[in-house]
């Protein structure tokens, strides 16, 4: 009963194509972001800030940008992880040599780095698809994985070989580094990722959208219509390496604050791989509700039972995480292969009708 | 049922000639020295047994396989080899005998993904949308509104093709061909798996499409009524090879295609 | 110049001088192929008789190996920990076939390939939870598996043969050649080849989908468990063997995903080939090149031959 389309019509073609055509949806999406920029800045916590929404709108950043890339151009990668990495080793290079820009920018200009190394690792996608362009993507993985040890001009000869991340202000409150408080970097993030849902909404729902389902349904096809194959697949590969990019970018700067190689490896390339999955492969809104749900179960592992009064230890939460993690993308594959983002579609055709049951 | 009918059409120019094309998959020959043209404006058969590598010729003029040796002259230009890019952009559009559609994708998408060539508005207006990017997706949505009229599918538009019936999909399939506004349409058994009254509906699409925009049609048929009706020429293929091109009632008579397709009575010497 | 000398001449002339130092190379890369030969090969099994890409072979090896020593150290004698091991890789071959497998039978091959990352994980927690992470070791003794050394001397200098490694190499030609006859000669081998070739058509022969798979996976889990104990008797079990067999995927593409003689070939031509990289060329990039080396080679080979060596060649119609 409230989420009626009825007396909503559609009086132009541009009306019928907006991104969100029902009221409702608008709406929600509206309160969602003064909820998310200001009643959470106002009442939030640093715990809920620090270790709940930032990483979760970080992560739900990377899982957009490898969703373009599986879910809506159909090419597998397993190399998320380091293309996030690229974004943060290029972040640090460029703020080290460069201090004075606005790191903002430089987080925002290290995608950049990163779409070009996914292009390069993309090149085999002409020839190679499936399970095979994956294990193509594993070697980008595992390569920029040694490169982020054994190159150590790109940790800056730090001795432990981590990232170590330097102060850097904006408009003179500081963002990065000890001193930034949770808020402002949580703000900070908050913005970069809704700007950059909101252009990645735009290209899906375009002719580029269009262009990359195309090629994931039938690439022959595709070709017979006259899109040139390898130039989507590269330019998928692009943007998304520049999401997760920024990601990685965002992950060390405005996050963890520093970091060591391993960040990056293989498990978090499998990690962000689950979220789109269990979101929902195609689907924008998808990548939020699976970072939302891979990256909020450890800690819920954690808090629930002690909320009853029964800790568990950390290694243990850990692994119950895994086997838990590795149910559920079974489940999902079994009962709804598209994941929550259809489980959301559902639920909302029933609240059309809903009190009625159809 | 009609008979062929007199058409003021230019039947002078030759849009699409095939030169003496041969085609082998390892070891089976699919076409073996095929030549013939398709005439500007016409609507031109290729019929022929099973096997008789119908489809494998539609496949080489579309480019998607290369001849092994002939070549084919398109619009005036000869190419030995054609990728399936240079061929869609030289106005080249077909449909496919198993339905080659965007599954995931609904109709009005599978037919505004047609307009593809047609979309210029390059990549970074696409990141932000409005303006000139979302003034282009309504003018094309504009043309493909009036290609789903055309076809008699507006009420399923919106409804993801995986789910339609057989006979819609291969509408739809039609609407995302002409989407691309060709010169040459391939149709690959566009009657395939079709009642009457689905064929006739088919039928009457084909007729305008050729009439109302002048596409020249090059058709794939086992329904020897549609391609009596429809076709101004006719060629026939069996085993690989050209056994008649001419109009419909030449082909009717044609000793060979009888042959061809009933074969011989029992004590005739061949 | 000086850096085309580095590494375009001296690597040889290294090999040359020190001929004793190629042996050894040559014959841990031998080794080391052979196991990875053996994990291509449950992969193979797999893929040859469902079409599923089964990316949880590498934690089955670790899986199997687990149990085995976790048993072992509760007390279990070791070949009745042996023998219940094989109970238990069987127990998982029938969850598998009924929970993943079955309910999943129509999808496409990438929903597949993602139900066994689901199972990767979900085995790595399991094996966690139940066994514990500290690194163990492999109960070799118990089992009868040698171990020492044959020392050879000449060649300028001495070349060593672990007796365990010798074992590890017999029992993998041992495996292949059961696993061929099986294939070739039994009426079970029949119908995984005819499985493989169709399910449908398989089916309307009355051949037993469900049956098949649950022998199938039995028979790579038995794979998995000599993997994992030739490997965990040579250095020791924990959970960076899963990594491991991630290196196993360049042998896949290398040989074909659905040949055997491929799986054998792809793994010795990978194994010879990262050892012999990693020892002399590895100190001019600073080591460490053997977690990628192979992967460049995949990489390379997918390019220009996508089917591998022995694989059959993928032909898409429209």
């Amino acid at each position: 009963m409230f989420y009626r389309e009825v007396g909503q019509y559609k009086t132009s073609y541009a009306a019928d194509m907006a991104v969100f055509p029902i009221l409702q949806d608008r709406i929600g999406l509206a309160i969602i972001l003064v909820i998310a920029f200001v009643l959470v800045p106002l009442l939030g916590n640093d715990f809920l800030l620090n270790s709940v929404l930032i990483p979760f709108l970080i992560f739900s950043l990377a899982t957009i940008g490898l969703n373009l890339l599986t879910g809506y151009a159909g090419l597998l990668s397993l190399g998320t992880g380091a293309f996030m990495g690229v974004g943060a080793y290029a972040c640090l290079k460029l703020t080290t040599s460069f201090p004075l820009v606005n790191i903002v920018i430089w987080i925002l200009v290290s995608g950049f780095f990163s779409a070009a190394v996914g292009t390069l690792f993309g090149l085999p996608s002409l020839r190679i698809k499936g399970f095979y362009l994956a294990v193509a993507t594993l070697a980008a993985q595992f390569f920029l994985e040694w490169c982020f040890t054994r190159i150590p001009w790109l940790y800056n000869n730090s001795v432990s070989g981590a990232i170590e991340v330097p102060l850097r202000k904006l408009m003179g409150v500081p963002i990065t580094g000890p001193t930034a408080t949770s808020l402002t970097r949580y703000l900070v993030v908050l913005s970069i990722v809704v700007v950059m849902t909101w252009i990645a909404a735009n290209l899906v729902h375009g002719r580029i959208g269009r262009m990359w389902m195309s090629v994931r349904d039938m690439d022959l096809a595709a070709e017979l219509i006259g899109i040139r194959l390898l130039r989507a697949k590269l330019l998928a590969f692009a943007v998304s390496s520049f999401y997760s990019g920024v990601a990685g970018a965002m992950l060390v700067f405005l996050w963890y604050g520093g970091a060591e190689a391993d960040v990056f490896n293989i498990n978090q390339s499998f990690l962000i791989l689950f979220m789109v999955i269990i979101g929902g492969l195609g689907t924008l809104i998808g990548s939020y509700f699976g970072a939302a749900l891979i990256y909020i179960l450890p800690i819920g592992l954690r808090a629930i039972p002690a909320a009853f009064g029964l800790p568990i230890r950390p290694a243990t939460s850990e692994q119950l995480t895994f086997v838990i993690v590795g149910m559920l993308i079974i489940i999902f594959l079994v009962l709804e292969p598209n994941g929550l983002a259809r489980l959301w579609q559902i639920a909302k055709q029933k609240l059309r009708v809903w009190p009625f049951p159809y | 049922m009609k008979g062929p009918r007199a058409r003021d059409v230019d039947l002078g120019t030759v849009l699409l000639a095939v030169e003496n094309v041969s085609l082998a998959f390892g070891g089976v020959q699919a076409l073996t020295d095929v030549s013939f043209d398709i005439r500007k404006g016409e609507i031109r058969a290729i019929i022929g047994p099973n096997g008789a590598g119908k489809t494998s010729m539609l496949n080489v003029i579309n480019g998607f396989y290369q001849p092994n040796s002939g070549r084919i002259i398109f619009k005036g230009e000869p190419r030995a080899a054609m990728r399936p890019y240079a061929a869609a952009q030289g106005g080249i559009a077909r449909t496919f005998q198993n339905l080659a559609l965007f599954r995931g994708m609904t109709v009005l998408d599978n037919i505004m993904a047609g307009r593809a060539l047609k979309m210029r508005r390059g990549f970074f207006w696409q990141l932000i949308r409005h303006g000139p990017a979302l003034k282009e997706e309504v003018e094309h949505r504009r043309r493909v509104e009036e290609i789903i009229d055309f076809l008699e599918i507006a009420a399923i538009r919106k409804i993801q093709v995986g789910r339609l019936p057989y006979g819609l999909q291969k509408r739809v399939e039609l609407g995302r061909a002409l989407a691309m506004e060709p010169d040459l349409l391939l149709l690959d058994e566009p009657m395939a798996g079709m009642n009457l009254e689905e064929k006739e509906d088919m039928s009457r699409f084909i007729l305008d499409v050729n009439r109302e925009y002048g596409t020249t049609i090059a058709l794939i048929e086992h329904d020897m009524g549609v391609v009596m009706d429809l076709s101004d020429r006719v060629v026939v293929l069996d085993y690989g090879q050209k056994i008649a091109d001419a109009a419909p009632n030449g082909v009717k008579c044609d000793k060979n295609v009888i042959r061809a397709y009933l074969g011989e009575p029992h004590g005739t010497s061949a | 110049m000086d850096l085309l000398y580095k590494i375009f001449i001296d690597p040889f002339v290294q090999m040359g001088t020190a001929p004793d130092l190629l042996v050894q190379t040559l014959w841990d890369g031998f080794v080391a192929g052979a196991l990875y030969a053996l994990i291509a090969l449950g992969f193979v099994l797999i893929f040859k008789a469902s079409g599923v890409f089964n990316f949880a072979q590498g934690i089955m090896v670790v899986f199997a190996a687990l149990t085995l020593v976790g048993l072992h150290e509760r007390g279990v004698p070791a070949f009745l920990a042996l023998g219940l091991t094989i109970v238990v890789m069987l127990a998982l071959a029938i969850g598998v076939e009924r929970l993943v497998l079955r309910p999943l039978v129509n999808q496409s091959d990438f929903i597949l390939f993602m139900a066994t990352f689901g199972l990767t994980y979900f085995l790595i927690g399991l094996g966690q939870l139940v066994f514990g992470g500290n690194p163990k070791v492999m109960i070799a003794n118990d089992l009868y598996l040698p171990s020492g050394a044959i020392e050879f001397r000449g060649l300028g200098g001495f070349v060593s043969f672990q007796k365990i490694d010798i074992a590890a190499v017999g029992i993998t030609s041992i495996m292949v050649a059961v696993l061929a006859v099986f294939f070739q000669r039994t009426r079970i081998g029949r119908a995984l080849r005819a499985v493989a070739d169709s399910h449908q058509a398989a089916l309307s022969v009355g051949i037993s989908l469900e049956q098949i798979w649950v022998i199938v996976w039995f028979a790579a889990g038995i794979v998995a468990l000599t993997t994992g104990i030739m490997w965990g008797a040579r250095s020791q079990v924990d959970f960076s063997l899963e990594i491991i067999a991630l290196r196993a995927l360049p042998v896949l593409i290398l040989g074909g995903l659905t040949s055997i003689p491929g799986a054998i070939v792809g793994g010795l031509i990978i194994g010879v080939g990262e050892k012999l990289v990693e020892f002399y060329w590895g100190p001019l990039l600073g080591g460490g090149i053997d977690t990628w080396f192979s992967y460049v080679i995949a990489l390379g080979f997918l390019v220009f031959r996508p089917q591998g060596l022995f694989g059959e060649k993928l032909i898409e119609r429209i």
